[in-house]
């Protein structure tokens, strides 16, 4: 990557184009969920604010700084790479994987909490909605950590291809929409609803 | 080269700030009664939170207009749409 980094300023793609592309579908997507959860909580307003307050906002707000935490870690990762540290990126690249993990554990611990109570899925279509997206936005966490996994083992590496830049780039972006989503999600469903 | 000096940047200033707006948003959103315009407020801040990963972190600030201008009109229209829905349905 050293060879391959732009200068600071100049303007810039990052990534590849085709992976914006896809980037901004997902965004559209999360984005047409946002839409129904508020329209069907237009249904019953009291039901999902009251529902709302039995979520853990602690565990929702640690989990936002875990995400934020981890998305700072790639970005020290790539800064690290460019210049041409690498034991920084390798170091970077394990810890924003481990609190990948710790979100993961998290969430399961509150799945687990919230059905424990008698606040599965079925219980009401607050809940429905909030496993639905918590759902997709964990599945989005796995493929993240694929993302970051890769990441990994291209810090150690001298000298990246303009291919294998974009490449870790457009996994480094991929991590940062993770973090993204769930800042609205988060908003949403812990303290909107 | 140290870590700190990796991070004297502009995305851990915004790591900062994201932080402070987090707590900010659970302070100011976590009690409230529906028909409050709290709500409106929350995703404002959510919006200016996402708006500055895409900038900083996704390093955005420094990509072609149409790019940049694409991710801050997605920022701006799901507050705007959001909040409608909140208000208005």
């Amino acid at each position: 990557m050293t060879a391959t980094a732009a200068p600071p300023h100049e303007k810039r793609v990052p990534g590849e184009s085709g992976t914006w592309v896809f980037l901004f579908g997902d965004m559209l997507v999360f984005g047409a969920f946002f839409v129904t959860f508020l329209v069907e909580r237009a249904t019953a307003p009291e039901a999902f604010d009251a529902a709302r307050t039995t979520l853990h906002v602690g565990v929702g707000v640690t989990n936002t700084l875990v995400l934020l935490t981890s998305s700072l870690l790639v970005v020290l990762a790539l800064n690290a790479m460019r210049v041409g540290a690498a034991p920084i990126a390798t170091r970077a690249v394990a810890a924003a994987i481990v609190c990948g993990l710790a979100f993961i554990a998290l969430k399961v611990f509150e799945y687990i909490s919230l059905a424990a109570a008698g606040h599965g899925p079925g219980a009401n279509d607050f809940y429905l909605y909030y496993f639905i997206l918590t759902g997709l936005h964990l599945f989005h966490v796995c493929l993240g950590l694929g993302a970051l996994s890769f990441v990994l083992t291209q810090t150690r590496r001298t000298e990246l291809s303009p291919t294998r830049t974009a490449l870790v780039e457009g996994g480094a972006c991929f991590w940062h929409l993770v973090d993204l989503l769930w800042i609205f999600l988060f908003a949403l469903l812990y303290l909107v609803s | 080269m140290t870590v700190l000096s990796l991070l004297k940047n502009r995305a851990g200033a915004s790591w900062l700030f994201l932080v402070a707006a987090t707590v900010l948003s659970w302070a100011v959103g976590a009690e409230h009664g529906t028909g409050s315009l709290v709500p409106v407020l929350v995703l404002a801040i959510a919006a200016i939170k996402v708006r500055l990963v895409g900038l900083d972190f996704m390093e955005l600030r420094h990509a072609p207009v149409p790019l940049r201008a694409a991710f801050e009109v997605y920022c701006v229209g799901i507050w705007a749409l959001l909040s409608a829905l909140y208000l208005w349905l």
